[in-house]
């Protein structure tokens, strides 16, 4: 008797694909002046639909666009009237859920579960959270009238495209900004989708623009003089360039970057919670996570116990079809982030770590990685040390609290961390001395508007979502000297 | 100190060699250089060490060293030594108001009022350490079974370039803000005032402040602020009393480890002023944690 599960696939219909997808300026729909992208669905390689992207010419018209929005209209608005238009955008997005979550899917190659479930979901809730501070922000802890510091260019990654756009735009936009918006080059649908979404609010033209074109498109809007603002996430590499592009023009910066984080399973943890963790911190979204748990660091005494079981459950995942609702790991989002996951997975059997890799079957077309483990990893190796962004899992050990600790703050990056043990004060303990924006105890890759997120060191710098997150969007008082 | 007012009938007075403040110690500069510290009308004070790259390094590492254990005393306990250098303080007041009229140029009376201003402005600090959790954290209200809170934690090693003009109040007006949050500091300051700093640097050697929480170079600023802006280890920058033609360069040079950067002023402030929590604010991280609530 066959026990497998029959294929459940939500209809690609439901995406509402168009052959052609245009820039938004200025409240239109515009061609661009670049090159038009061909944007792929990664788990079968065919061309989606063809994407006007922006010139630099685009870039000025937008920024224009929008700094006149600001002027004439976006700064008069009252805080409650630019509430009603952050909680329609937000009711809009959940009365297209499905269709979002679709596209989001075959864009992007994440499984249908988590776009259905988290990535278009959250973003709804950050317009919804964000909607309700326009009018509040004198309650923020900013002084009584925070100011809003005008445009905003932002710039933003293929890794959760809807929900990247909407932590950008929803402070931005409650705080009294307008926007000028690049989604990533191999993901710009969602993101376009969502600035019909802005028409159909009838929110004021200028007030959002989206520019989709490549890295020089972004390199050009960050670099635009009639920005007051960038906020960027992506790698930590092209946030140096940023933050050098922005020296000495007072410009305000905030930079969501990579990172490599160590999720540390104690001895007395509740290992059935910590498996489902490790799976969830590595493997959701194909690893194409920034705050992804890569680094396991288990205590030696449970490591073979641990490692035994971690291989059972990691071979239990479905490989495949994004659309299908059965699928645990979808398709890695382009061929190049499959050639990079690919060559540092190579460098790790170099220099001599053991790879596990999930027997699980993988489809003939589209670009997979099967979930892969390596043991025996020393911190000094590569795949220890650099960002991955892929379902590839590093596991060292370690033998004392402070060991593991010292281990888990052994890298530059720090944007989370993950703590499994049944221990209380150890949970407190480890939460205090790990130096990571988010840590995680007995649970992992939790975010909401209404908590803040982002990192130390070269992870970046900035919030988002909190009363933390709205700071970056506000011209806060000082003495004088503009803090980035 | 009014040893270098020149000799008090019948006796010769004994004037202090003014030395860099590194891990808790008071060496001269490891270059062997110094240069001449003058008054606002060009009358020599003393020689003032002319910290290196070496020493900027070295102070980075006790920096480190000493960032561990101060970022995690208990806030109650940073308040009282912070509260302590202001007691310290007012004991070498006179000492303070002299050398701040010395290398100020200003009266008496107005050199006595800075001097008050600063000492108050530890006050205020030492208030701060154990509030400013309640101000910027949280218990974030989530839309799931979860504990989650955030707190403001101490970015790490903050290299501050002190005011050039406000020889004493600038300094503790960038200064205590940094280590009130329980940052570690490296100061480089005022290049041609320095001489309040090194005596402040003794307040701080002897008012319960451990060693390398906060080191204090003197010298040229722009030959230290690179070092210190490339430093790996250095995690924030106060570019506060940078000189104008180096700022962008300095700005440009922390992108290569992603520093925090307080830009400098376009003039430097009125330090009188009363503060705000911005300089709090601006070397903190927020940490938020998650736990589930369940039975």
């Amino acid at each position: 008797m066959d026990w497998t599960d029959a294929a459940a696939p939500e209809s690609r219909e439901t995406a509402r694909l168009s052959a052609s997808y245009r820039m938004f300026v200025d409240g239109q729909f515009v061609e661009g002046g670049g090159e038009p992208i061909k944007t792929r669905n990664p788990a079968s390689e065919e061309v989606l639909a063809e994407v006007a992207t922006a010139s630099p010419s685009d870039v000025d018209i937008a920024v224009r666009a929008a700094r006149r929005c600001y002027d004439k209209v976006w700064s008069r608005t009252a805080g409650a009237e630019r509430a009603k238009y952050l909680f329609r955008i937000a009711r809009l997005i959940q009365q297209r859920d499905r269709e979002l979550a679709v596209l989001e899917s075959l864009d992007n190659g994440k499984p249908i579960r988590e776009s259905r479930d988290i990535d278009v979901p959250m973003a709804a809730a950050h317009f919804f959270h964000h909607a309700g501070w326009a009018d509040k922000l004198g309650y923020a802890g900013f002084g009584p009238d925070p100011k809003p510091l005008g445009v905003v260019g932002a710039v933003i990654p293929w890794t959760f495209p809807l929900l990247m756009a909407a932590w950008k735009i929803a402070p931005a936009l409650a705080c009294g900004n307008t926007v000028v918006l690049k989604p990533a080059e191999t993901t710009p649908l969602t993101a376009l989708v969502l600035a019909e979404i802005c028409q159909q609010a009838q929110l004021p033209p200028g007030v959002v623009n989206i520019l989709p074109g490549d890295g020089d498109a972004g390199a050009e809007l960050v670099a635009h003089q009639g920005l007051d603002m960038v906020a960027f996430t992506g790698s930590t590499e092209v946030g140096k360039q940023i933050q050098r592009t922005l020296a000495g023009t007072g410009r305000r910066l905030t930079l969501g970057l990579g990172g490599k984080a160590a999720n540390i399973v104690f001895d007395d943890a509740p290992v059935d919670q910590a498996v489902e963790g490790i799976v969830d911190g590595i493997f959701f979204n194909q690893g194409h996570v920034c705050w992804a748990g890569s680094r396991l660091l288990v205590q030696e005494p449970i490591a073979d116990e641990l490692l035994g079981r971690l291989r059972a459950r990691t071979s239990t995942l479905r490989v495949g079809d994004p659309l299908d609702r059965n699928t645990d790991v979808g398709a890695i989002n382009s061929r190049k982030q499959l050639e990079r996951i690919t060559e540092l997975a190579d460098a790790g059997d170099a220099e001599g770590a053991q790879r596990w890799t999930s027997p699980c079957p993988l489809p003939d077309r589209g670009y997979f990685f099967a979930p892969t483990m390596f043991s025996d990893v020393s911190p000094a190796m590569r795949i220890a040390r650099e960002e991955i962004l892929g379902p590839v899992l590093s596991v060292l050990s370690f033998r004392t609290p402070d060991e593991a600790v010292a281990k888990a703050n052994n890298t530059p990056y720090g944007l989370s961390a993950g703590i499994w043990t049944e221990n209380g004060s150890r949970a407190l303990w480890a939460a205090q001395r790990l130096r990571a924006g988010m840590v995680w105890a007995n649970t992992i890759n939790r975010f909401d508007p209404a908590a803040p997120f982002g990192g130390y060191q070269e992870s970046g710098f900035g919030r988002e979502g909190g009363r933390a997150g709205l700071a970056a969007y506000l011209a806060t008082a000082d003495d004088g000297g503009g803090l980035r | 100190m009014s040893s270098a007012d020149g000799p008090v009938p019948g006796r010769i007075g004994v004037p202090k060699t003014y030395k860099l403040y590194l891990g808790g110690e008071f060496p001269r500069s490891e270059s062997g250089r110094s240069y001449p510290v003058a008054d606002s009308r060009g009358g020599f004070l003393a020689n003032a060490a002319q910290a290196s790259r070496k020493d900027a390094r070295d102070a980075v590492v006790a920096a480190r060293k000493a960032f561990g254990p101060w970022s995690q005393a208990s806030a109650y306990h940073r308040g009282q030594v912070l509260f302590r250098v202001a007691e310290v303080m007012e004991g070498r007041r006179e000492q303070f108001v002299t050398e701040v009229a010395a290398a100020e140029g200003v009266a008496v009376k107005r050199a006595t009022a800075l001097t008050d201003a600063a000492i108050d402005r530890w006050v205020w600090y030492a208030g701060w350490t154990d509030k400013i959790a309640t101000v910027l954290g949280a218990a974030n209200p989530v839309a799931g079974p979860y504990f989650c809170f955030t707190v403001p934690e101490p970015t790490g090693v903050v290299a501050v370039l002190a005011p050039q003009s406000s020889s004493l109040l600038g300094l503790v007006s960038v200064l205590a803000p940094v280590i009130t949050v329980g940052n570690a500091a490296v100061v480089v300051a005022s290049q041609n005032r320095p001489l309040p700093a090194v005596t402040l640097s003794e307040v701080l050697a002897t008012s319960d402040v451990a060693g390398g929480v906060v080191n204090v170079l003197t010298g040229r600023t722009a030959e230290l602020a690179p070092w210190l802006a490339a430093h790996g280890d250095v995690n924030a920058l106060d570019l506060c009393g940078a000189p104008a033609a180096i700022q962008a360069d300095l700005e440009r040079t922390a992108a290569g480890t992603v520093k925090r950067v307080r830009s400098a002023p376009a003039t430097e402030p009125d330090w009188t002023r009363p503060p705000d929590i911005s300089r709090l604010r601006g070397f903190v991280e927020a940490k938020t944690v998650w736990h589930p609530v369940g039975t």
